[in-house]
């Protein structure tokens, strides 16, 4: 039987579930905030919450200083570029593992995602050493090649994950129904794995538009991304909150904004492989 | 037309030999079963004949002509499975008409023979839902209808009613053996229920550990079962195997009598004993009757309004003509 749910009761829940949201929120909306706050303002002691000289100032200043457009375009390229070259590597790799499993599968898996559990900065001397004889140093090329290495591991899984929900008689009843495999593909496997295949897509894009390791590390100025953007906002001639603030909701809008539209998708792929 | 010939087909899985050299020829328009117990290789074979997995060694023929490196898409035959398997992200009229679609047939023949297979089985008014708004039932005739609609020269059914409750197999068991009459296509029917197989089948053909044990009409395997395995698995209730004195009595190591050919008494009979389970039918009451000295437990049954309770002695006369002789290797003593 279900549990009854009383009125009251339904609204505490819904109480509770709004202030942990909140809570969850609040750095964000601080930020956004902070942002429309002059700087002295934004240290005020006690910090000002709705009431202040709601001001645009920062983002003018922001936009005068340094070229937004070209680290959003750089971000772009970047966490696109990335996330299509490792769903391009991974869908063939996920496939074979799913659907022709060999006893060495499973290792495979295991070793592939090992690779996470490494601490990035552990080999960022090796592939500096490498960018640099390669001549790949602040090079937009050698950022997708990085963090699709770095999120391959994780595309693979959820890939990998989705392809084996795929029954495998729904394959063989194609077989049988005279479908070769281009046809079996075409028609059957990429409509039925879809779903899976654009959570892989949005949850990659953005954890490669929100790393800063790498990005901060392997670039300077040609192919900064939008978090080196924000970085350069927290300088050496001290901090200045409200334009450090403005940098960042600039920086984080574009996501923000492809996150509210695709929530559905994005909690099917955080969660995968929980629910079927 | 749709003959299956198999010729010294072998099959293993890395040092596994699941399949020894077996040989078997299906005619055309039969409707075949393989029945065995789980794990026998009847599956196995099937998806051999089907094509998605590769024999070891040997050859399969359909229609006299090679078939065993022929994909199997291009084999002709058509597979209902366990699992029904339909398209989910397909619409009923759809999935049907997929192998239609593969085989590049104009849309108003597909239209024809799509909506043909519908009113044959009855899912006219069905056809614009998807798999997922269907019950247990309309997605097994969903993926009868992907079946017949191409007309194959046979029919591969791998277990195809065991997802369905009692009532509904039993249904679905008369509408495919009505299909059989119809169409006079070859079937081929895999199964672990010897109530199907004795149903459906024009031949059983009883397997064990990839093994034939026999080949035959229901009734051969019946009235004849070559060896004690095959006794013990068409029947049912299963028949009574017993060895010892009482088979030596019959110049048998081993004797079987089916539970129908015992009569039993209150009074006198040949062997006697205590009844323990007792189960009512209503036709019939099956007694499972312990202490005879013959086997562990003796079936017997008999008809629904005789009342024994448990405890009981009771007197078992078996009918002479129908005791079936097995040799110590377990073979049958004609």
């Amino acid at each position: 039987m279900a549990r009854a749910v009383t009125p009251q009761r339904k609204l505490v829940n819904t109480g509770v579930a709004w202030a942990v949201g909140l809570l969850i929120f609040f750095p964000i909306l601080w930020t956004i905030l902070t942002s429309f706050k002059t700087e002295a303002q934004a240290i005020n002691d006690p910090p000002l919450f709705l009431f202040f000289d709601w001001t645009l100032e920062n983002y003018t200043i922001v936009q005068e200083r340094s070229n937004y457009m070209r680290f959003l375009w750089n971000s772009v390229i970047i966490a696109g570029g990335s996330t299509i070259l490792g769903i391009l590597i991974a869908v063939p790799a996920a496939w074979s593992m799913a659907f022709v499993p060999s006893r060495r599968t499973k290792d495979i898996l295991l070793w592939m995602l090992s690779t996470k559990m490494l601490p990035a900065v552990g080999v960022l001397y090796p592939i500096y050493l490498l960018f640099i004889q390669l001549g790949l140093l602040d090079s937009r090329a050698g950022l997708v090649v990085v963090l699709m290495l770095i999120n391959l591991p994780i595309i693979v899984w959820m890939l990998y994950t989705y392809f084996r929900e795929i029954p495998g008689e729904i394959l063989e009843a194609a077989r049988m129904d005279g479908a070769e495999l281009r046809q079996e593909i075409l028609y059957i496997l990429t409509p039925m794995a879809i779903p899976g295949i654009a959570s892989t897509l949005l949850l990659n894009f953005i954890l490669a538009w929100n790393e800063a390791f790498w990005t901060l590390n392997l670039t300077a100025v040609d192919a900064a991304p939008l978090t080196a953007f924000i970085a350069s906002y927290s300088s050496p001639e001290g901090l200045f909150f409200a334009k450090l603030s403005a940098a960042s909701t600039m920086a984080i809008a574009p996501i923000l904004i492809l996150g509210w539209f695709s929530q559905k998708q994005l909690v099917r792929g955080l969660t995968f492989g929980a629910v079927k | 037309m749709g003959r299956i010939q198999l010729k010294d087909v072998t099959k293993s899985f890395g040092d596994v030999e699941v399949i020894p050299p077996l040989n078997l020829t299906i005619e055309d328009g039969e409707f075949t079963v393989f029945v065995g117990p789980s794990g026998c290789g009847k599956s196995t074979l099937l998806r051999l004949i089907a094509g998605l997995e590769d024999i070891t060694s040997g050859a399969i023929e359909i229609d006299g002509a090679d078939a065993t490196d022929v994909p199997p898409a291009k084999r002709g035959l058509a597979m209902v499975f366990q699992s029904y398997a339909l398209y989910p992200h397909m619409s009923v009229r759809k999935n049907i008409a997929f192998p239609l679609r593969m085989a590049k047939m104009d849309q108003a023949e597909i239209d024809r023979r799509v909506d043909g297979a519908a009113s044959v089985l009855n899912l006219t008014d069905y056809l614009d839902r998807r798999p997922g708004q269907l019950s247990g039932g309309q997605r097994q005739r969903v993926a009868i209808g992907r079946a017949i609609v191409r007309e194959p020269a046979a029919f591969l059914f791998d277990e195809p009613l065991s997802n369905l409750d009692a009532a509904l197999r039993v249904g679905m068991r008369l509408e495919i053996s009505e299909l059989h009459k119809r169409l006079a296509t070859t079937m081929i029917y895999v199964t672990h229920d010897q109530v199907e197989a004795m149903t459906m089948a024009d031949k059983i053909v009883v397997l064990r550990a990839g093994n034939i044990e026999q080949v035959g009409s229901p009734l051969e395997l019946y009235k004849a079962p070559r060896n004690t395995f095959v006794a013990g698995f068409i029947g049912s209730p299963k028949m009574n195997l017993i060895e010892g004195a009482e088979a030596a009595k019959h110049d048998a190591h081993t004797i079987g009598i089916r539970p129908e050919h015992i009569t039993v008494s209150a009074t006198e009979g040949v062997w006697s004993g205590r009844v323990g389970v007792a189960e009512h039918l209503g036709s019939d009451t099956f007694f499972h009757v312990h202490d005879t000295g013959l086997a562990e437990t003796i079936t017997v049954r008999a008809d629904g309004e005789v009342g024994f309770n448990h405890g009981d002695r009771i007197h078992l006369t078996p009918r002479s003509d129908v005791i079936h002789k097995f040799d110590a290797a377990g073979l049958r003593i004609t």
